[in-house]
């Protein structure tokens, strides 16, 4: 197989699982309702997933290991944070911690 | 954020958020290029797979000569918190058409997944079509278009981590939590508070034990457990 064939090929499968993870649960709630207590796990989704994907970049991971911290990202957070706190306002919160890594790898200089 | 649900509502308070789609495509886009692939299949990666982080573990599998089941296998297991965001969004699109429901179900993200959840506490828990299907669009077509841009700069751009563009995504992450939390009516804020907290230490033991493609789904369905528990101690 050539190797356009194959990127090809990939592409589409990986593209058609993602698509089925995001449309299977709309047809199936049409067809089924939730239950109280279901609604209520979901309702947590929000604050967890975001907060996971966070704190996932804050560390760096040795699978067995205990994790390292990841200095840079967990420093860069802290403005963001700050900024988020102050302004309410996702332009100004992106723009400060890309900002702020920037700044941070140009001191530590990698 | 206010209680109008119209599609230029949907743009005055998605644009804000395009700009960490932005960072982050164009920082896919060249990632990408420095992986040896071409600008155009760096488009369609982006318009048929619109995986977000995960397309970048993709890149690198694909670039690895990784067999193409391990490549599928590994992004729908990266991918598949997709199926907790939509489940999360479909009971308030019940009422409607099939085909408004695959057409949500598309394109959704978890930047107009985590805007809609924002939106839901200015409007009285509701959610439309015009809405959701703008803020989905305008995200969509950010992807695209900055993976693109990411591929083409390639040429000119040899170490992107240097600009603190991978930060993008976080920092709108984190941006996005804060407005949440101080938002969530459902939710009060200790409850809150906590549940982030856990979710902190979840992630760090998860690190130890739970391949990195796996982590945030395992952690946010246990999060979720936890969240409910302690909402059922504290009402006693």
């Amino acid at each position: 197989m050539s190797t356009f064939n194959y990127t090809i090929l990939t592409i589409l499968g990986c593209g058609l699982v993602t698509w089925l993870s995001r449309i299977l649960p709309f047809i199936l709630l049409k067809k089924f309702n939730l239950s109280e207590t279901v609604l209520e796990y979901l309702s947590f989704v929000p604050i967890v997933i975001m907060s996971a994907l966070w704190f996932s970049s804050l560390f760096t991971q040795h699978l067995g290991h205990l994790p390292t911290v990841n200095w840079p990202n967990l420093i860069a957070s802290g403005p963001t944070l700050l900024s988020a706190i102050l302004s309410k306002n996702l332009l100004v919160i992106v723009l400060v911690g890309v900002c702020s890594l920037g700044v941070i790898r140009l001191i530590a200089g990698n | 954020m206010n209680a109008e649900l119209t599609i230029k509502s949907a743009i005055r308070e998605t644009l804000p958020t395009v700009f960490g789609y932005l960072g982050i495509g164009v920082a896919f886009g060249l990632v990408g290029h420095a992986a040896g692939l071409s600008p155009i299949i760096i488009f369609l990666m982006s318009a048929i797979i619109y995986g977000g982080s995960a397309q970048f573990i993709t890149v690198s599998l694909l670039a690895t000569s990784s067999p193409i089941l391990s490549i599928i296998a590994t992004t729908f297991l990266i991918n598949s918190r997709m199926i907790l965001l939509s489940l999360t969004i479909a009971p308030y699109f019940e009422h409607k058409s099939l085909t408004d429901n695959i057409l949500i179900g598309t394109l959704l993200t978890d930047e107009s997944f985590a805007l809609g959840m924002n939106k839901l506490n200015y409007t009285d828990n509701q959610l439309n079509f015009p809405w959701l299907n703008t803020a989905n669009l305008i995200a969509y077509l950010t992807w695209v278009m900055a993976s693109l841009i990411g591929a083409l700069l390639g040429n000119f751009i040899q170490n992107p981590a240097r600009f603190g563009l991978d930060f993008a995504i976080v920092a709108m992450f984190i941006g996005l939590l804060y407005l949440q939390v101080i938002a969530d009516k459902r939710l009060n804020y200790l409850l809150q508070v906590t549940v982030i907290g856990l979710t902190l230490g979840l992630t760090y033991l998860g690190l130890i034990i739970i391949p990195s493609s796996l982590l945030v789904l395992v952690v946010t369905i246990v999060g979720c457990i936890l969240g409910v528990f302690f909402k059922k101690i504290w009402r006693h």
